[in-house]
C-alpha cells in the first residue's frame, strides 16, 4: 500500500493553485514534480560543498567529487550495471542518444542498415537520420499496428546481416506502450546488431536491469524520474563504450594532452568533458533513493490502478478515444485521447482553466500522429503521488470542457 | 469605424462578462462570425507557425484596404483569430501597420495565454501587419 497523503505532502508544489484551483498535475510524462528530499540534496549541495570535481585537492572538492561518485554508483545499481563507469553522466535523454549516434559516426558504412520504431520521440528519429545522412546507412522502421503495438513479425523480416542498430523506446511517450523490448534486443544480438533503449518515459515506472536485458544502450533522464532537468544518464557496455569515439573534446576527458596529441581519459570520463552539472547528478542519485525509497513495485501497482480507475472514467464520456494498447498490462500510467470533434489543444486550454495540467500536440511523435491522421492528442500521464480524486476532477473537466467546444 | 474603435467595441464587449468561462464562451460564438477562407487557400503557405493548432489566413486587396479571411481547426483558435481579423480587415494597410494591438491584453486574452501559445497570438498578429506591409508597398 502507498502512503499516499505522506507522499503528497513531500512534493510542496502540489500545493500550489492555478487560474485559482488546486493544481491537479497530470504531465508527469514531461516533467515530474520533485520532492523536497531532491530539493534539499540541491540546496545541500550549494550551500555546504559546490565545488569542481576530480581536480582540487581541497576538501570541498573532495567532498563534491565523492558525492557526484556515489551518484554515479546509486545510479548503477540502479540498473544494475556492472561497473560504475559503465554510466554516463549526461544532460539528458536527448543528449545521450545524440553520443552514440555521433559515435557511430566511423563504425558506420553505406549499406548499413538502422532500424528505428514507429513509436518513436523525435529525438529517437532525428539523430539516427542525421547518422545516416553522414554515413549513407538505411534507416528502417519497424511498423506499428492501429492499437499502437509494434508489428514484431515485421521487425524480424526487417533484420538482416545489413542491420547494425536498433533502437527503440522502452515506453512510448505518446501512447504509454511497453515495448517488448527483451525480445527486440534477442532478435537484434541474432544478426549481430547492438541496440539502444530509451528508457526516458520507462525508467519512472519500471525499473530496468540492463544486465538481464543484455542491452547495449539504455538512456534516460533525471526530470522524469523525480531529478532536476538537464541531467541524464547512458549506460553502455563496456565493450561498447571503448569502441565510441569521444563525444565532446575539453577539459576532465583527457589522460594526457600536447599539442601534437591528446590521449583519452579512461571510462567514464572519456565522455563526460568540461564541468558537468554536478550538482544535477548528485540531485539525480537522490531521485533514485527516493523513488527506491518508496519501492518501484509500490509504485507500478498504484500507478497501474490510477491507470485502470482513469480509463474506465474516460471511456465512459460520449465521444472519447483512446490511443494505444487497449489491455492496460501493456500501458504505463499513460492515457493518450481525443474527443470527437474537439482538438486537443481548445481542450488542453480549457483543463488549463480549471487547473489542470494535461499536455496536448503531437508530443514530438509526429510520425504517430500521422499514422492516425489527428493533429495531436490530449494527454493524462499519471505519477504515484497522484490520486483518484484528482482524476475525478479531470473527468469533470473533460465533460465541462467537451460541453463548452461541441 | 476605424481600428481603434473596433477594438475599443470589442473591449466593452469583453467587458461584460464575470469570468473566464463566459469570455471563452462569447470567444468561441465570435469564431463563429470569422469570414471563412476559401478552401482552395487553406494551403501550406498560408499557415502561421508558431501554433498548436493550424491557422490559415488569406489577405486581399478590395480597393485601398484589405480583406482577410481566415479558418483554424481550433475553435478558440479560430475565435482568436476572429477577433483580430474584426479588427484589421477592411482597413487600410498604413492603418493596419500602424495599428497597436494592447486591446489583446484588456479583453484578458493574453494574460490568460501561456507563453508558447501566445506565439501563436504573436505570430497571428504578425502575420497579418506582413500581409498589410506587401499591400502598401504594392499601393505606393
Amino acid at each position: 500500500m502507498i502512503a499516499i497523503e505522506n507522499i503528497r505532502k513531500e512534493f510542496p508544489i502540489l500545493n500550489r493553485t492555478v487560474n485559482g484551483k488546486p493544481l491537479v498535475y497530470f504531465d508527469n510524462a514531461a516533467t515530474s514534480q520533485t520532492p523536497q528530499p531532491v530539493i534539499d540534496a540541491i540546496v545541500d549541495y550549494y550551500q555546504n560543498y559546490n565545488a569542481n570535481i576530480h581536480r582540487g585537492v581541497h576538501t570541498l572538492s573532495q567532498e563534491a567529487t565523492d558525492k557526484y561518485e556515489e551518484a554515479r554508483i546509486k545510479i548503477q545499481k540502479h540498473f544494475n550495471a556492472a561497473n560504475s563507469y559503465e554510466i554516463i553522466f549526461t544532460s539528458g535523454t536527448t543528449d545521450s542518444i545524440n553520443l552514440v549516434a555521433n559515435g557511430f559516426t566511423s563504425l558506420l558504412n553505406e549499406g548499413n542498415e538502422i532500424i528505428v520504431s514507429a513509436l518513436e520521440h523525435h529525438s529517437n528519429i532525428v539523430p539516427w537520420q542525421m547518422l545516416c545522412e553522414r554515413t549513407g546507412a538505411l534507416l528502417k522502421v519497424i511498423p506499428m499496428t492501429q492499437e499502437g503495438v509494434l508489428d514484431m513479425e515485421a521487425y524480424k523480416s526487417l533484420l538482416s546481416d545489413k542491420t547494425k542498430l536498433v533502437f527503440c523506446n522502452h515506453v512510448s511517450n505518446a501512447l504509454g506502450t511497453i515495448n517488448p523490448i527483451k525480445d527486440i534486443i534477442t532478435l537484434a544480438h541474432g544478426v549481430n546488431a547492438a541496440v539502444l533503449i530509451d528508457g526516458a518515459q520507462a525508467a519512472p515506472h519500471i525499473k530496468a536491469d540492463v544486465q538481464a536485458l543484455d542491452v547495449d544502450f539504455y538512456v534516460a533522464s533525471a526530470h522524469k524520474m523525480c531529478g532536476p532537468t538537464g541531467q541524464g544518464m547512458l549506460y553502455g557496455k563496456e565493450t561498447w563504450l571503448k569502441k565510441l569515439p569521444p563525444y565532446q573534446g575539453g577539459g576532465e576527458m583527457i589522460a594526457e594532452v600536447t599539442f601534437e596529441k591528446t590521449t583519452y581519459a579512461d571510462l567514464p570520463h572519456k565522455f563526460e568533458a568540461g564541468t558537468p552539472n554536478i550538482c544535477g547528478g548528485i540531485a539525480f542519485g537522490a531521485a533514485i533513493d527516493y523513488m527506491n525509497n518508496i519501492g518501484f513495485d509500490v509504485i507500478a501497482a498504484y500507478e497501474h490502478e490510477l491507470l485502470e480507475y482513469a480509463t474506465e472514467k474516460l471511456l465512459a464520456i460520449e465521444g472519447l478515444r483512446i490511443y494505444g494498447p487497449k489491455d492496460t498490462t501493456q500501458k504505463a500510467a499513460v492515457i493518450s485521447f481525443n474527443i470527437e470533434g474537439i482538438h486537443p489543444y481548445d481542450m488542453g486550454v480549457i483543463l488549463d482553466k480549471l487547473g489542470i495540467a494535461v499536455r496536448t500536440g503531437h508530443h514530438c511523435a509526429q510520425p504517430i500522429m500521422n499514422f492516425f491522421c489527428i493533429p495531436g492528442t490530449v494527454r493524462a500521464s499519471f505519477a504515484f503521488y497522484n490520486t483518484k480524486e484528482e482524476i475525478d476532477i479531470l473527468v469533470a473537466g473533460v465533460e465541462r470542457a467537451a460541453n463548452m467546444l461541441r | 469605424m476605424t481600428i481603434q474603435e473596433i477594438q475599443q467595441e470589442i473591449v466593452e464587449e469583453f467587458s461584460m462578462f464575470d469570468d473566464w468561462m463566459q469570455r471563452y464562451e462569447y470567444m468561441i460564438e465570435l469564431g463563429k462570425s470569422l469570414p471563412l477562407i476559401e478552401d482552395e487557400y487553406k494551403t501550406d503557405d498560408n499557415l502561421i507557425k508558431g501554433c498548436q493548432s493550424k491557422v490559415w489566413v488569406h489577405a486581399s486587396l478590395e480597393g485601398d484596404k484589405i480583406a482577410f479571411t481566415a479558418d483554424s481547426d481550433a475553435i478558440i483558435t479560430k475565435g482568436i483569430i476572429a477577433i483580430l481579423i474584426r479588427a484589421f480587415s477592411n482597413q487600410k494597410p498604413k492603418d493596419i501597420i500602424e495599428a497597436n494591438t494592447d486591446f489583446i491584453d484588456e479583453i484578458g486574452l493574453k494574460e490568460h495565454l501561456s507563453p508558447t501559445r501566445a506565439n501563436g497570438l504573436v505570430s497571428m498578429i504578425k502575420q497579418l501587419k506582413m500581409y498589410a506591409i506587401a499591400y502598401q508597398t504594392q499601393l505606393n
